[in-house]
């Protein structure tokens, strides 16, 4: 039978629930992770990490470990194939890391120094840990803290400027009837995606082949392409299944090694990281310290906003941590600063991490327009209407649009912001102490180029061929019912080919950009398509395909200020007799664009907020001085929420179709996250009268701190 | 991982012989934290004795009117008994303030009582540690130690024992028995456990080569009128940063047995004695509560960062032991 859509009733597939697509195969562990596939002649790799924070390898001693059973190779700086590290990738110069085992020098603890090649991946651990690795150390310095001597600015990237000023803050400062000056410190922090990193590579006829776990085949290929000096043809990397990347999965050394690997032995060889490894290999959350100077007028109306933050980086590569980027977004003052320095410290570097930048920031930002609330006797919702700008406070950019105050209104009615009494420490349940607070989100709404197949197939359904990446966020049921919108059809009838770098290149699952920019790709293709089949006659065996590439215009697009937003509230209980602080209700209202399924919609922006909570409250990794490295780098040792942590979580939005975007997408990936530590920040001043400006807000703390309550009838 | 040998007994002089023949074995019960262990590296065993099929699962009753928990008794059976949760409630509170419910299935008491520290030191088989590598260092008492002991630590190991089921123990006078190839064999929890000293490498007096067979609960009436407390750094699935088990009975205003026992503050669950010598026939105030605490405290030695526990204890103490005081009142 052959049909064309012209002859199918119009679903409006956009916006409706659907579950996963994938949902049954990986709830029956049907789904094949990339360390799952089994392959002939599969052999196995094992990382070496470095024990010393600084030095030099003296020696590895690898006869003994090639003598146990089992093991093919020892690849390490001294016979391991020489790689290309001198190029310019899709987000800058690589992070040396993944150019493993080309010299001596070790700049932090966790450092790859060699791969173990096994039969098996226990005689390859085995193995690995059995190998025998002289040092010659150096000290080192791990420690980061607010105002290290050597900490620098650095030099602007198309990621933002590290620094932005208009007007004079200290005069504004001076002019201003209130000050808010604090100090806010969020700690190390790591992804930890259920699926660890794990990459399986082999030649194939002449291509370098690797099945993956990664946010983009086509960024993974084109890295390794450069790596191992390949034409971009000869690099076939996917990724069918990827268990969470939250900005970890890109290129590192595992996919590397893998390759290097495989080439020497000529046989395919998996490397799996362990959730150990991964804390020194895969990147992570810089700490921040960071200061926020806050001057108003006696309405309220910001004259001064100066937000300094200080983040750490490797000796080997720079990655900035931009917190205080979201306060050129948020907020307009007569003058206004923001800065983003660094230090470079031996340790890994760090790198994109859910909401880089607007996740530390907002802690800071949201947490001082509280303490201005508080010192002004403002409402902390009407202050930040207030100083609501009507374009970008430092570009001079209109905004793509901002619903903003939608969020705060629907927010406020829906948590019951308007019985609220203001005054700290009131509230009392048996030993807890109650308290809510809010914060506001920003996150910049972005696509990138992609390109993308349709095709009418003979049987009446349609195929999207995509490079997308579907990182456990539901981006494939998305394409489906973005195809299936467009198309008119049932979105049983879509089937969406994804995660090989061979059907060309598209945007990777980063940024909060992947759906809006694959969606825009799927809807040009499919007009195309809809175009062609409007031309009528039957459809051949092999189907009618268009095609689209996004290149030109997303190019094209005009500059503006492109943002997500949201409102987050959150109520709170915290026994600071104990120190014990829970969080017993959240809500999110956000202005994220068009969303295409309110199923996974949700899922993301209620994730990223139950990750708010263990930021506010959990999540820390520790460097021991001594020995630069992490203590208890492990999910014992390195806590966030856990089920019973997680209270009732409200999220939804406002209508808020982005006018500029062919679908109206925004973008949910990250929003969620952003402002929900400060909201429960501000629920634990609120409580207890204590400001928190520490992450996690740990019970040591909150015992340590106690409570700041005003005498009964003193209060106000 | 090293590989090992693996073997199923399906008796108690079965395998103690097996073990005794083999230096390098070891008994699996659940697995929880051996395994863990295992995977690390700071446990190489070349053999399992596993002993979850031996006749030992089960929770009977003793002829003095207390109860003999087998060592094979699961966390989640032993938490679920209804001789256990109506005679002695705290240790089910304990036990099920552990862990996770997918943990305490496969968790055992035997195996409960002999997990090993969680610190994080101890776990980095890279660096020292003088309970992994006695003789190396510790460097948590210069490093990260916010949740490290306050008593009884010593300047070679300042870590915790991490178990809840042994703090409601302790407080129950229970009493561990054990198998060996020259007969069987009895200690009392408080003497389970090793003084840390310049030893911390040496946990526990059990004999070399002794399987712990069960855990006996003396008769105690007043153990009814018990609770158990823990506070973690988040709601479930994480170790005590202090805990405590607490009997009461209260007559007329006046305390006429006390038993307190908190966790997360030494090498081993501490029975607090000092601060049951101080209530012990006084009043059932809150004042007299902080008072026995600030006895038994007294002897706490904070490191910089862990000095919260005394005051948490102390909180802990006087919250417990109010709640307990106010149910006796109704």
């Amino acid at each position: 039978m052959t049909t064309t859509t012209g002859t199918t009733t119009t679903t409006g597939a956009l916006g409706t629930a659907r579950t996963r697509v994938e949902g049954r195969e990986k709830v029956t562990g049907a789904a094949r992770y990339s360390g799952d596939i089994p392959l002939p002649e599969l052999a196995h790799g094992w990382m070496v990490l470095s024990t010393i924070a600084r030095g030099r390898i003296r020696s590895v001693e690898a006869d003994s470990v090639l003598a146990m059973p089992g093991v093919l190779a020892v690849l390490h700086h001294e016979n391991a194939p020489r790689v290309n590290l001198d190029y310019m990738g899709m987000i800058g110069p690589p992070d040396p890391i993944i150019g493993v085992f080309q010299h001596d020098r070790v700049p932090f603890r966790g450092w790859p120094v060699a791969l173990v090649v096994a039969e098996r991946p226990e005689q390859a651990r085995e193995a690995a840990e059995a190998l025998v690795v002289r040092y010659d150390q150096e000290s080192h310095d791990t420690d980061f803290f607010a105002g290290h001597p050597d900490v620098y600015t650095p030099g602007d990237s198309p990621f933002g400027a590290a620094e932005a000023t208009k007007g004079d803050i200290e005069a504004e400062l001076a002019a201003s009837t209130f000050v808010v000056d604090a100090e806010y410190t969020t700690p190390e922090e790591h992804h930890n995606p259920m699926e660890p990193h794990a990459a399986t590579a082999r030649w194939d006829g002449g291509r370098l082949e690797v099945l993956d776990s990664n946010q983009g085949t086509s960024y993974v290929a084109g890295e390794l392409a450069q790596i191992f000096s390949l034409d971009a043809e000869s690099v076939r990397v996917r990724s069918e299944h990827v268990g969470g990347g939250f900005g970890s999965k890109t290129i590192g050394s595992h996919q590397v090694a893998a390759a290097m690997a495989a080439t020497v032995l000529d046989r395919p060889v998996r490397v799996v990281m362990t959730r150990r490894q991964m804390f020194s290999t895969i990147g992570y959350r810089s700490p921040t310290a960071q200061r926020v100077r806050l001057g108003a007028d006696a309405s309220g109306r910001l004259r001064a906003l100066d937000h300094r933050s200080e983040c750490v980086t490797s000796t080997v590569h720079e990655f900035i941590e931009r917190s205080a980027t979201v306060a050129r977004v948020m907020y307009d003052a007569d003058a206004h600063h923001t800065s983003d320095r660094v230090v470079r410290l031996d340790v890994p570097t760090p790198t994109f991490m859910r909401a880089p930048g607007e996740a530390p920031g907002s802690f800071a930002l949201e947490c001082a327009l509280d303490e201005l609330a508080e010192a002004s006797g403002i409402d902390p919702i009407a202050l930040r209407v207030r100083n609501e700008p009507d374009r970008g406070p430092v570009s001079g950019l209109p905004f793509s649009s901002r619903n903003l105050v939608a969020c705060y209104e629907e927010g406020a009615r829906r948590f019951g912001w308007a019985d609220r009494d203001p005054r700290p420490g009131l509230r009392r349940e048996g030993r807890w102490l109650l308290g809510t607070g809010m914060a506001a989100a920003s996150f910049h709404s972005g696509a990138g180029p992609s390109t993308a197949g349709v095709t009418a197939e003979a049987d009446g359904t349609f195929t999207v061929r995509i490079n997308a990446a579907d990182i456990g966020t539901g981006a494939r049921t998305g394409i489906a019912l973005v195809a299936a919108d467009a198309l008119e059809v049932d979105p049983d009838r879509v089937r969406v080919v994804m995660a090989d770098s061979d059907l060309g290149p598209a945007m990777i699952a980063g940024g909060s950009m992947g759906m809006r920019s694959w969606a825009w790709a799927v809807s040009i293709a499919v007009r195309e398509l809809r175009e062609r089949l409007a031309l009528g006659g039957d459809i051949p065996p092999e189907g009618i395909t268009a095609r689209s590439d996004t290149s030109e215009a997303v190019g094209a697009l005009s500059k503006k200020e492109r943002h997500s937003f949201g409102a987050q509230f959150a109520e709170v209980a915290v026994d600071v007799t104990s120190g014990e602080v829970r969080v017993r209700r959240m809500l999110g209202i956000f202005a994220a664009g068009r969303i295409v399924n309110p199923l996974t919609a949700r899922n993301q922006l209620v994730g990223g907020m139950v990750w708010g909570i263990s930021m506010a409250l959990h999540e820390e990794a520790v460097r021991d001085r001594a020995s630069g490295g992490h203590v208890g780098p492990d999910l014992a040792g390195y806590h966030f929420a856990a089920n019973a942590d997680v209270p009732l979580i409200e999220a939804d939005w406002v209508d808020d179709p982005d006018p500029d975007d062919p679908v109206g997408i925004k973008g949910v990936g990250e929003i969620g996250i952003v402002g929900a530590a400060a909201a429960i920040a501000n629920a634990v001043w609120h409580a207890t009268g204590v400001r928190h400006r520490d992450l996690p807000i740990r019970p040591d703390r909150v015992l340590s701190a106690g409570t700041n309550v005003p005498e009964p009838g003193h209060g106000g | 991982m090293k590989e090992f040998g693996y073997q199923r007994v399906l008796d108690v002089s079965e395998a103690v012989a097996v073990l005794g023949a083999d230096p390098d074995a070891r008994f699996l019960g659940g697995g929880t934290n051996l395994v863990d262990l295992m995977k690390t590296g700071i446990e190489r065993p070349g053999r399992l004795v596993d002993v979850r099929e031996l006749p030992l699962d089960r929770v009977e009753m003793t002829p003095d009117g207390g109860l003999l928990i087998g060592a094979t008794v699961t966390n989640s059976d032993l938490a679920a008994h209804p001789e256990v949760r109506r005679r002695y409630p705290a240790l089910a509170q304990a036990v099920l303030a552990g862990a996770s419910g997918q943990l305490r299935n496969m968790a055992t008491v035997g195996g409960n009582l002999l997990q090993r520290t969680r610190c994080g030191y101890f776990t980095d088989v890279a660096g020292p540690c003088n309970k992994r590598l006695p003789g190396s260092g510790c460097p948590a008492i210069e490093g990260e130690h916010h949740n490290h002991a306050i008593l009884g630590a010593s300047g070679h190991c300042v870590a915790t024992h991490p178990s809840d089921m042994g703090v409601a123990l302790a407080a129950f006078d229970a009493v561990v028995r054990y198998e060996t190839a020259d007969g069987p064999g009895e200690l009392p929890l408080a003497d389970f456990y090793l003084p840390v000293g310049d030893t911390p490498h040496l946990e526990t007096a059990l004999p070399s080569g002794a399987l712990i067979t069960g855990v006996i609960l003396p008769p105690a009436p007043v153990a009814a009128h018990s609770r158990y407390r823990k506070v973690r750094e988040r709601a479930s699935y994480a170790f005590a940063i202090g805990s405590i088990a607490a009997v009461l009975d209260v007559r007329d205003g006046v305390v006429h047995e006390v038993r307190l026992a908190f966790g997360a503050v030494a090498s081993r669950p501490w029975r607090a004695l000092e601060a049951e010598r101080a209530l012990t026939g006084g009043p059932a105030t809150a004042e007299a509560f902080a008072a026995a605490a600030d006895a038994e405290l007294a002897a706490a030695e904070a490191l910089p960062h862990n000095g919260y526990k005394v005051p948490l204890m102390r909180n802990l103490v006087v919250a417990l032991l109010t709640e307990l005081a106010e149910e006796a009142a109704r």
